[in-house]
C-alpha cells in the first residue's frame, strides 16, 4: 500500500476548496537506469474525488503529471465537519483512498 | 458428478460474493468503471490532431475565456511545472492539459461535473520549452488556449 495522501479541504463561502498532495513515484517509462535498461512506467491513471456520495472531480492522468502529484480544485457545497474522499488507481492496479474533514 | 457440482458452487459463490460486495457498497459500479476508463489511445498520441481524434472531438476553437493562473513563463525545473487553468466557457465539461513537445502530448484530463468550479491546478513534467495547451470541452464543443513555457535546466537561464 502506498503512502497516505495529504488532503486539505476548506470551506470558503458556499464552496469547498480541496488541495491534495499524493505520494507516488510517477515513473514515465522514458528513463533508463544505470545499466541502460528502461525503467517501466508506473503512474496514477485515475483520480476520483467524492463528496456526499457524489463525484466532484474525475481525472485521467498520463505519466506527464509530476512526481508526488499536487491537485487543487473547488466545488460548490460542503460544510464544516463533512468529509471529502479521494481515490487514485495507478497502472499497476494499486489503489489508495483517503478522506479529509472539511475545515 | 460431485466434482462438477463443486465447481458450479464455486462459480456461483464467486458471483454472489461480488454482488454482495457491490450491494454493501464495498465495490460501487462507478468505481469499477473508473478503473477501466483510462483512455489509453488518447495518452499515446503525439500531435494535437491525433489527440483530438482519440478524444473524439473536432479541431478546437481558440478561446479567450480560458485563462492560465499561477503558471510560470519560465520554469526552472521541468520536472515540476505548476499549471493552473480556469475556464469561463459556459457548461465546461472537461479540462485537459496538453504539452506540445512532450513524448506524449496529453498530460491529464479532468472531468468537471456540474457544481464543481471549472478551475483547477496541478503540476506537470516538461521535457523542454514548449507550448502548453488548455483544452476545454464545453457543451460538446472543444475550445483551447495556449501558453509558452520556457524550461531552464540547471538554473542557468534560457
Amino acid at each position: 500500500m502506498a503512502d497516505p495522501m495529504k488532503i486539505r479541504a476548506n470551506a470558503v463561502g458556499d464552496s469547498t476548496e480541496v488541495k491534495v498532495l499524493m505520494n507516488h513515484e510517477m515513473e514515465t517509462g522514458q528513463r533508463k537506469d544505470a545499466q541502460g535498461k528502461a525503467i517501466p512506467a508506473w503512474f496514477i491513471q485515475n483520480v476520483t474525488a467524492t463528496y456526499n456520495g457524489k463525484t466532484v472531480l474525475d481525472a485521467q492522468w498520463g505519466p506527464a503529471v509530476s512526481k508526488n502529484p499536487f491537485l487543487a480544485f473547488k466545488f460548490k457545497g460542503g460544510a464544516k465537519g463533512e468529509k471529502v474522499t479521494i481515490t487514485w488507481t495507478d497502472n499497476r492496479g494499486d489503489k489508495r483512498t483517503d478522506e479529509a474533514t472539511i475545515a | 458428478m460431485n466434482a462438477r457440482r463443486r465447481k458450479l458452487l464455486k462459480q456461483g459463490g464467486g458471483v454472489t460474493l461480488f454482488a454482495l460486495l457491490a450491494a454493501a457498497g464495498w465495490i460501487t459500479p462507478g468505481e469499477a468503471a473508473a478503473a477501466e476508463s483510462w483512455n489509453k489511445g488518447a495518452f499515446d498520441t503525439h500531435s494535437m490532431d491525433e489527440t483530438m481524434k482519440a478524444l473524439g472531438g473536432s479541431a478546437p476553437v481558440p478561446s479567450k475565456d480560458i485563462t492560465f493562473f499561477s503558471t510560470p513563463d519560465i520554469a526552472e525545473n521541468g520536472a515540476v511545472v505548476p499549471i493552473g487553468i480556469t475556464s469561463n466557457v459556459p457548461k465546461t465539461e472537461s479540462i485537459a492539459i496538453l504539452i506540445e513537445k512532450n513524448p506524449n502530448m496529453l498530460a491529464a484530463v479532468f472531468d468537471i461535473p456540474a457544481g464543481t468550479d471549472p478551475s483547477l491546478s496541478t503540476r506537470v513534467k516538461m521535457g523542454q520549452s514548449s507550448n502548453v495547451y488548455a483544452l476545454v470541452k464545453a457543451d460538446g464543443k472543444y475550445y483551447m488556449a495556449s501558453k509558452e513555457i520556457k524550461v531552464t535546466l540547471g538554473g542557468c537561464g534560457g
